[in-house]
C-alpha cells in the first residue's frame, strides 16, 4: 500500500501520532486529558524532529572510563561512606538502605544468569521465595539460627535452580523466559495454597533476627551491617568468578553458544552452573529479607517482583556486576524519593523500560 | 456434570483461542513473544465496561444492540492500541537482539496495567447490564445466552481468519512475510505494512474476546491480562506456535483442561494447570502439536 505524498511528512504523521494517542485516552480519561494528550504528543514529537537524531551527550558515555581509572579510590570512599550510615541516619533510611543492599544480592545473582550467560529468567523471585520460605521454615518449626540456615539456605535455593535448569536448557531464547515465568508462577501458587506448611497468604511470622554471641540484631542499625557486609563478600566472589574461567566460559556462550562449543566449552554444563551459582545469592538475599521482616508471605515474590529485578539488571547494564548494584540502588530508592509520585512507580518503569531498550538498551554502565 | 463442565471448558477454550490467535500470527511473522497481548484482551475488557455502560446510559439502543456496537467501537479501540504498541515498543527494536524486544515487550505489558489501574481504579468493574438467562437447557446441562455467543462469535472469527488468511492477497502477503521478510519485500510486499495488519487483526480479535468475557463474568480487573496472556501464549506453544489451527486447537484443548482440572482435581490449582502443561510441552514436544522443528543455523 502506497500512502499519498501529503500523509507522508513529518507534519502529517506527527499530527496522526497525536490524533492515535488522543483517542487511545479518549474512554478511559475523558475529552479534556485527550486535548492535553494530543498537544503534548504533538509538542514532544516537533521537539524531538527539529532537534534530529538524540544523542546520549558524550559524557555520559565516559562515566565508565573515569570509574576504571578511579577505581580503588571510589571503592573505599562509597566503603566509608556505606559504613557511616548507621552512625548518621534514622531508621527510615537505614530501612530504605537494609533493601537496597538486599536487592543488589539479588540483582548480581540475577546478573549472572541473565547478564553473563545471556539466560533470560523471568522467575526470579521463585529463587528469592526459596531462601526466604527455607529460613522461615527452619527457624520457626525446627529452630535453627540465622548462621546455621545461611549456608543451607542458599545450597538449597543453588540446588533448585540446578534443578529448575536440568530440563529448561534443553530450550532457549524466549522459551526458556516463559517455562522460568512459569515455574516462577507454580511456586507461588504451591506457597498460597499449601496451608499446613506455608499458613497460605498468611505467611509465617515470628522468624527471628540473626544472634552474634547471644546478642540479637533486630536493631536495623546492626542488621544493616550484616547485610552490607554480605553484599561486600558476594561482590567480591562474583567478581572472582567473572574473572576465571567460569566467567569467560559464558560470555562466551552469551556472544555465540555454536562458536562456544566448537572452542571445546561444554556449554550445558557451565549453563547449568550459571543457575546454580545465580540461584545461590538468590538464597542469600531471601534469607536476610525474611529475617529483616521477621515475616514472609507469598505477596513478596509476584512476577512483578522478577520483572523489578530484572530492572535493576537491565538498566544497570546486562553483564555489568557493579552496574546491577547500581540499578538496584537507583530503584530502590527513586520511589522512596518521590514519594507523590508512589502511584505512578510502576507507570514510569514500564515506559522506562521501552525507553531503555530504544536509546540505550545497554544500560548505565554498560558498553556496546 | 461431565458434560457441563465440557461446556465451560469450550466456552473458556474459544476464549483462549481467539487470543492465541493473536500471538501466534505475530511469532509467524516476528518471532517475537508479543507479551503485552494479553494486555489488549485487558483493554477490550475495560472499553466493554465503559462502552456498554455509556451505550445503556444514553439509550442510544436496546441490550442487543448495545453490546454489538460495543463490540465494534471496542475494537477499533483496541485495533489503535495494537498498532501502536507495534510502532513504539517493535518496530525500533527489529534488528535489535532477541531480549530487547521481549523487555520492551514486559515494560509496555506494566504500563498498560497500571494506566488502566490508574484511570480506572483497582477494584473490580462490574458489567453494567446482566445477560443471566438461560438460553439452552438440554437434560441437565445449562448453556447460558453469553456462552452461546462466545461459542458462535469465536467460531465465526476462527472461520474468517482462517479464510483472510488463505484466500485474499493480504493474506497472502502476511504468508509470503512469515516465510521470509527479505524475499517478501523483493517482490514488491510492504513487510511494515503487513507487520501492522497482523498486529491490528490480532488486537481485534483479543478485543471482542475482552468484551464477551466482560459480558459471561460480569466482573473484570486490570490484572486479568497477565494471566488471560499467559494461557493464551500456552495455547499457542499446545497447538505448534506459528500455526493457526494449532491455535485454535490448543485453545480449546486447554479450555477443557481447565475446567476439567478444577472440577475432579483441585479449583485451588486451577491456575497452575496452564502453567504444568505449559512446560511438559516445551519440555517433550517444543514444537507443539502443528507445529514443525526448526533447526538452529549458525
Amino acid at each position: 500500500m502506497i500512502l499519498p505524498a501529503y500523509l507522508n511528512t513529518k507534519i502529517a504523521k506527527t499530527v496522526i501520532a497525536a490524533l492515535l494517542g488522543a483517542i487511545m485516552l479518549l474512554p478511559f480519561k475523558g475529552v479534556l486529558s485527550s486535548l492535553i494528550l494530543f498537544a503534548a504528543i504533538a509538542s514532544v514529537l516537533t521537539v524531538i524532529s527539529l532537534s534530529g537524531k538524540i544523542r546520549v551527550p558524550s559524557a555520559f558515555s565516559t562515566i565508565p572510563a573515569v570509574i576504571k581509572r578511579n577505581k580503588t579510590c571510589i571503592a573505599l570512599s562509597l566503603a566509608g561512606i556505606l559504613a557511616a550510615c548507621p552512625l548518621v541516619l534514622n531508621n527510615y533510611f537505614i530501612d530504605v538502605l537494609i533493601m537496597a543492599g538486599i536487592y543488589s544480592i539479588l540483582a548480581i545473582g540475577l546478573n549472572v544468569i541473565v547478564g553473563f550467560t545471556g539466560l533470560l529468567n523471568l522467575g526470579f523471585a521463585a529463587f528469592y521465595a526459596c531462601g526466604a520460605y527455607t529460613y522461615a521454615l527452619l527457624n520457626t518449626k525446627i529452630g535453627l539460627g540465622f548462621w546455621v540456615c545461611l549456608p543451607v539456605s542458599a545450597l538449597l535455593t543453588s540446588c533448585a535452580g540446578f534443578l529448575l535448569a536440568v530440563p529448561a536448557l534443553r530450550l532457549r531464547g524466549d522459551y526458556l523466559a516463559i517455562v522460568t515465568l512459569g515455574f516462577g508462577e507454580i511456586t507461588r501458587l504451591i506457597l498460597n495454597n499449601w496451608d499446613s506448611l506455608t499458613h497460605g497468604p498468611n505467611g509465617i511470622t515470628g522468624i527471628e533476627a540473626p544472634t552474634i554471641a547471644g546478642i540479637s540484631l533486630r536493631d536495623l542499625h546492626y542488621y544493616y551491617y550484616i547485610v552490607f557486609g554480605i553484599l561486600a563478600v558476594s561482590l567480591l566472589i562474583i567478581r572472582r568468578v567473572e574473572m576465571s574461567r567460569f566467567g569467560r566460559a559464558w560470555k562466551a556462550i552469551k556472544e555465540n553458544e555454536i562458536a562456544a562449543s566448537t572452542i571445546g566449552i561444554n556449554t550445558t554444563k557451565y549453563k547449568l552452573f550459571a543457575f546454580a551459582f545465580g540461584s545461590f545469592w538468590a538464597g542469600i538475599a531471601g534469607m536476610l529479607f525474611a529475617a529483616k521482616m521477621q515475616f514472609v508471605s507469598p505477596e513478596s515474590f509476584t512476577f512483578m517482583e522478577s520483572v523489578l529485578i530484572l530492572s535493576m539488571v537491565i538498566l544497570g547494564g546486562l553483564g555489568n556486576t557493579y552496574g546491577a548494584v547500581l540499578g538496584a540502588f537507583l530503584l530502590v530508592m527513586l520511589p522512596e524519593a518521590l514519594r507523590e509520585m508512589q502511584l505512578y512507580r510502576m507507570l514510569i518503569l514500564g515506559m522506562g523500560l521501552v525507553l531503555l531498550m530504544r536509546f540505550r538498551p545497554q544500560g548505565l554502565l554498560g558498553v556496546k | 456434570m461431565l458434560l457441563q463442565q465440557l461446556i465451560n471448558g469450550l466456552t473458556l477454550g474459544s476464549v483462549y483461542a481467539i487470543i492465541a490467535l493473536g500471538y501466534t500470527m505475530v511469532y509467524g511473522i516476528l518471532e517475537l513473544i508479543n507479551f503485552a497481548h494479553g494486555e489488549v484482551y485487558m483493554l477490550g475488557a475495560y472499553l466493554g465496561i465503559i462502552l456498554m455502560g455509556f451505550f445503556t446510559a444514553t439509550g442510544v439502543a436496546g441490550p442487543g444492540m448495545s453490546l454489538a456496537l460495543t463490540v465494534v467501537f471496542s475494537a477499533m479501540f483496541c485495533a489503535m492500541y495494537g498498532f501502536a504498541m507495534e510502532k513504539v515498543a517493535y518496530k525500533p527494536l527489529r534488528n535489535a537482539p532477541r531480549l530487547s524486544p521481549l523487555i520492551s515487550a514486559i515494560g509496555i505489558s506494566i504500563f498498560l496495567q497500571n494506566f488502566v489501574m490508574l484511570t480506572q481504579g483497582a477494584t473490580d468493574k462490574v458489567f453494567p447490564y446482566q445477560f443471566g438467562e438461560t438460553a439452552l437447557i438440554i437434560s441437565d446441562v445449562r448453556m447460558t445466552a453469553t456462552q452461546v455467543l462466545i461459542i458462535a462469535v469465536s467460531m465465526l472469527m476462527m472461520i474468517s481468519l482462517r479464510l483472510f488468511v488463505s484466500r485474499t492477497r493480504i493474506g497472502k502477503a502476511m504468508r509470503a512475510t512469515s516465510q521470509d521478510k527479505t524475499m517478501a519485500t523483493l517482490v514488491g510486499i510492504d513487510v511494515d505494512m503487513i507487520i501492522s495488519v497482523t498486529f491490528v487483526i490480532g488486537a481485534v480479535m483479543a478485543a471482542i474476546a475482552g468484551v464477551m468475557v466482560a459480558a459471561y463474568y460480569g466482573l473484570v480487573n486490570y490484572t486479568i491480562g497477565y494471566i488471560a496472556g499467559i494461557k493464551a501464549f500456552t495455547a499457542a506453544v499446545l497447538g505448534g506456535i506459528g500455526s493457526i489451527r494449532g491455535a485454535m486447537l490448543g485453545g480449546i484443548v486447554l479450555g477443557l483442561m481447565e475446567s476439567l482440572g478444577a472440577a475432579y482435581i483441585s479449583s485451588e490449582y486451577k491456575d497452575a494447570i496452564a502453567f504444568v502443561v505449559l512446560i511438559l510441552i516445551l519440555l517433550v514436544k517444543p514444537a507443539g502439536i502443528f507445529g514443525r522443528d526448526i533447526p538452529e543455523k549458525v
